[in-house]
């Protein structure tokens, strides 16, 4: 665990590896249930550190961090997100042939796969969900696309992402789901925060 | 009793939007932050009137705004301009910044162009009682959340006067400068400066670019080399960030920045500079000064 000021008044924890921030900021959230970093403002876990907004006191924040024992896995537990996908994205045929598959076996292959939100970016309500091995890792393509309808359920490095509006994106299309992945009006407005497991279902 | 004011547009300007304290707490969900870019102005402005300090108000952006009370059977309000310096005028009548005006019923409050500064805040008593999205009324020009900047002709509901307008005659403020001088902090990713790219940072001044917005200011200077780190995994971002690009270009980030980003960021500016940095107008030239942890003022 290594320790940068980010300013007076936030510190960036950096990690070896992104389970490892998976499990402190379960254990950071489970900690601010109970009242801990009253000052904080904002807890944002990234591919492989965690911002920590309005702290007090960075050194003492960061010896306490230091101490604490943190699970070495997240806990199996807690519900699970199911998101309906049609598995006929625009670059579907791409995936199949980086993953050296038919484009049936992508979607067998993406819906039985454990997800968690590794963490949230780039738009409101975007989750990073990480659970894709590194040998289905796939490259952003090499020309975005100005506009991504929203819904599209999408393939970058190892994570999967769905866009919750439309937007410009270079992420692989393999396919599209009706699940509102972003409200303002709904308490939660987001459907997939940090730490929220997902299951995909394919309904193609 | 009156029903609720309302103010219409007559001229929107280049990009007004509202603006109140924005959208703390939720950057884990990719939220930003937004709110006034200006704090102190946006603060000034809504004690000015009688509103609690954090009122939605407007934010101007280089030519003003003119706008119109135009319900007729409403009661008259105070308004209030701060921020950038621009001529204010009240049916014509020059009234000035930082001063609480009577603006009744059918008078035209127009805020010119700046003489200096970049944006304007205009709060009316009662504050802008636009939608709430997510706890704040802010516009947020990244993600789209809140409401989208004013357009001609379009009506502004006020809220309830809170309290009185503030019982003074001018309220002093600083007159933004042509170079600003910003404290920073470095880190956290000073390590990825070449030793020649720390000197340029902290030696060399920069010029504010047109394309800068509320995003962040894009600076024009001297390359700030960069040691060679390959990679850097996106991490999360706070407003004042100071991130060096691959091109050896440096972005300060300001309200509406993204959560998290991929470049580097060197150095953080001091709270206390974000005024400065709302209204560094094009072609302003800016120097970052590093103080040591523990000596920045609070």
């Amino acid at each position: 665990m290594r320790f940068f000021p980010v300013g007076a008044s936030a510190l960036l924890v950096e990690l070896d590896h992104p389970d490892a921030v998976l499990g402190l900021h379960a254990e950071i959230e489970r900690r601010r249930a109970q009242g801990w970093g009253p000052s904080l403002t904002d807890v944002v876990p990234a591919a492989r550190t965690i911002l920590l907004d309005g702290v007090a006191d960075l050194d003492a924040v960061a010896g306490e961090l230091s101490g604490w024992v943190i699970p070495a896995a997240v806990p199996p537990d807690g519900p699970i997100v199911e998101i309906p996908c049609s598995y006929a994205g625009a670059d579907l045929a791409t995936v199949a042939a980086l993953w050296r598959v038919s484009e049936a076996e992508v979607a067998r292959i993406h819906s039985g796969v454990a997800y968690r939100v590794a963490f949230c970016g780039f738009a409101p309500g975007f989750a990073y969900l990480s659970g894709l091995g590194e040998e289905l890792a796939v490259p952003r393509r090499t020309s975005p696309r100005t506009a991504v309808p929203p819904g599209s359920v999408a393939l970058a490095s190892t994570y999967t992402g769905i866009y919750p509006r439309s937007s410009p994106g270079g992420w692989q299309l393999i396919g599209h789901t009706e699940a509102k992945i972003w409200d303002p009006d709904r308490q939660p407005p987001a459907l997939l925060s940090p730490g929220t497991r997902v299951k995909f279902v394919d309904v193609t | 009793m009156p029903g609720s004011a309302t103010i219409r547009v007559d001229r929107p300007g280049a990009l007004t939007t509202v603006q109140d304290a924005g959208r703390p707490g939720l950057a884990h969900l990719g939220v930003p932050r937004a709110g006034a870019l200006d704090p102190a102005a946006h603060r000034l402005a809504n004690r000015l009137v009688g509103n609690p300090a954090t009122a939605p108000v407007l934010e101007t952006t280089l030519d003003g705004v003119a706008l119109k009370l135009s319900e007729p059977s409403a009661a008259a309000v105070t308004a209030a301009v701060t921020g950038a310096v621009a001529p204010v005028r009240l049916d014509g009548r020059a009234v000035g910044c930082g001063v609480p005006v009577l603006m009744r019923p059918g008078q035209v409050l127009d805020v010119g162009r700046a003489s200096a500064g970049v944006r304007c805040y205009v709060a009316v008593s009662g504050g802008f009682a636009v939608p709430v999205v997510l706890g704040s009324a802010s516009a947020d020009l990244l993600s789209g959340l809140g409401s989208p900047p004013l357009s001609a002709g379009q009506l502004l509901p006020l809220g309830p006067p809170a309290g009185p307008p503030a019982v003074i005659d001018v309220a002093p403020y600083s007159i933004p400068s042509g170079h600003i001088d910003l404290r920073v902090q470095l880190g956290p990713r000073d390590g990825w400066l070449s030793a020649a790219g720390l000197a340029t940072l902290t030696g060399a001044t920069f010029s504010v670019m047109p394309a800068s917005n509320r995003i962040g200011l894009r600076l024009q200077g001297p390359p700030v080399g960069q040691s060679d780190h390959g990679e850097l995994p996106s991490e999360g971002i706070v407003w004042g960030a100071v991130q060096l690009l691959p091109s050896g270009g440096l972005v300060i980030f300001l309200a509406d920045h993204p959560t998290t980003g991929g470049y580097p960021v060197v150095a953080v500016v001091d709270p206390a500079g974000f005024g400065a940095c709302a209204q560094a107008a094009p072609g302003t030239a800016v120097s970052f000064h590093p103080v040591p942890r523990g000596q920045a003022p609070a």
